[in-house]
């Protein structure tokens, strides 16, 4: 009798198993990043357009920042670009660009077309800082503290849930 | 028969060219030099068991990818300034996590990854084990049933 059952319950089990495999294919391609909790790696990176100006950590720490990676070839940063714009222009947060694999003049153009939310942006030409963050896609962010400690990432579009429930309680946790 | 030869020899050096032609070029302009073959089947062996995080089912060996080529590039100039394969592979899991990795690392979170092709087999094997156990004695009861 009870053998009779096997089946039924390994029916179950396969089940189970695929309810799960459905619920997380979503944020399949996420990959959680090892950097959440360490300090932002040490860059020494010029601003997009003024080639001379070359930055380091202690120039952006202080205050927390979102530290926004975006290329003008990358579609899904067009679409998250208002987002930006309204977070920078409410002054909840410094947002501080990072301009990913992309050419001066491209850069240039894009933010004179969508307009430019940044502090500033840092410009990574060669893409070698992108492999210290360990970003593999734009548009990708990431939260610093005010020690300058990544405290949260963005992978894909920030959006105005992402804000409200995953930037803003982070940031006003640590102002207390 | 020499001109059959040469025949063949010519469409065997269009097809390499062909090959050239489609393989991962783009961005990396100039071939990469290594100091030895050791270093070269170092690298080969590193692009093969290291993934390509924009095209997640393929390897760095494997991927056209921009981040795929300047991986590579970071690899070749690691193995240049003397650097281990462990070191090189501690230096990618630092960024992006265990899952550069196609061979996972056998620790508490992927314990069910490995162990668990070892548990079916078993029981796959124990399941084996008792139905042909199951049938020989059915089979023996049958002959003697038919002897009888």
């Amino acid at each position: 009798m009870i053998g009779r059952l096997v089946p039924v319950f390994l029916f179950v089990l396969l089940g189970i198993l695929l309810a799960v495999g459905l619920r997380i294919a979503d944020h399949k391609t996420e990959i959680p990043s090892p950097l959440i909790g360490k300090p932002l790696p040490p860059f020494e990176l010029p601003v997009l357009g003024e080639p001379d100006r070359v930055l380091t950590n202690d120039d952006l720490t202080g205050t927390p920042f979102l530290l926004n990676v975006w290329a003008s070839w990358c579609p899904t940063c067009r679409v998250e670009h208002p987002v930006i714009e309204e977070l920078a222009a409410s002054g909840a947060l410094r947002v501080v660009g990072f301009n990913y694999r992309d050419e001066t003049e491209d850069a240039q153009a894009w933010l004179r077309r969508f307009g430019n939310p940044y502090e500033v942006s840092l410009q990574d030409y060669s893409g070698r800082y992108a492999i210290d963050l360990g970003v593999y896609a734009a548009p990708e962010s990431f939260l610093v503290d005010a020690d300058g400690t990544i405290i949260f990432k963005q992978i894909g579009a920030v959006t105005h849930e992402v804000i409200q429930n995953e930037i803003l309680p982070r940031i006003r946790r640590q102002a207390d | 028969m020499l001109m059959q030869r040469i025949l063949l020899i010519a469409t065997l050096l269009a097809c390499t060219q062909l090959a050239f032609a489609a393989g991962p070029v783009e961005g990396e302009k100039e071939p990469l030099v290594f100091d030895s073959i050791e270093q070269e089947e170092r690298f080969n062996e590193l692009t093969l068991e290291l993934r390509c995080l924009v095209c997640q089912n393929q390897n760095l060996a494997d991927s056209d990818a921009p981040l795929a080529q300047d991986l590579r590039k970071e690899i070749y100039d690691m193995l240049q300034a003397g650097e281990s394969n462990n070191g090189i592979k501690t230096f990618m899991i630092e960024r992006y996590g265990d899952f550069v990795l196609y061979r996972p690392p056998f620790q508490g979170n992927t314990l069910a990854l490995w162990v668990m092709p070892i548990i079916i087999l078993l029981g796959g094997a124990v399941g084996v084990f008792f139905a042909v156990r199951r049938r020989n004695r059915h089979l023996i009861e049958q002959d003697q049933e038919g002897s009888n």
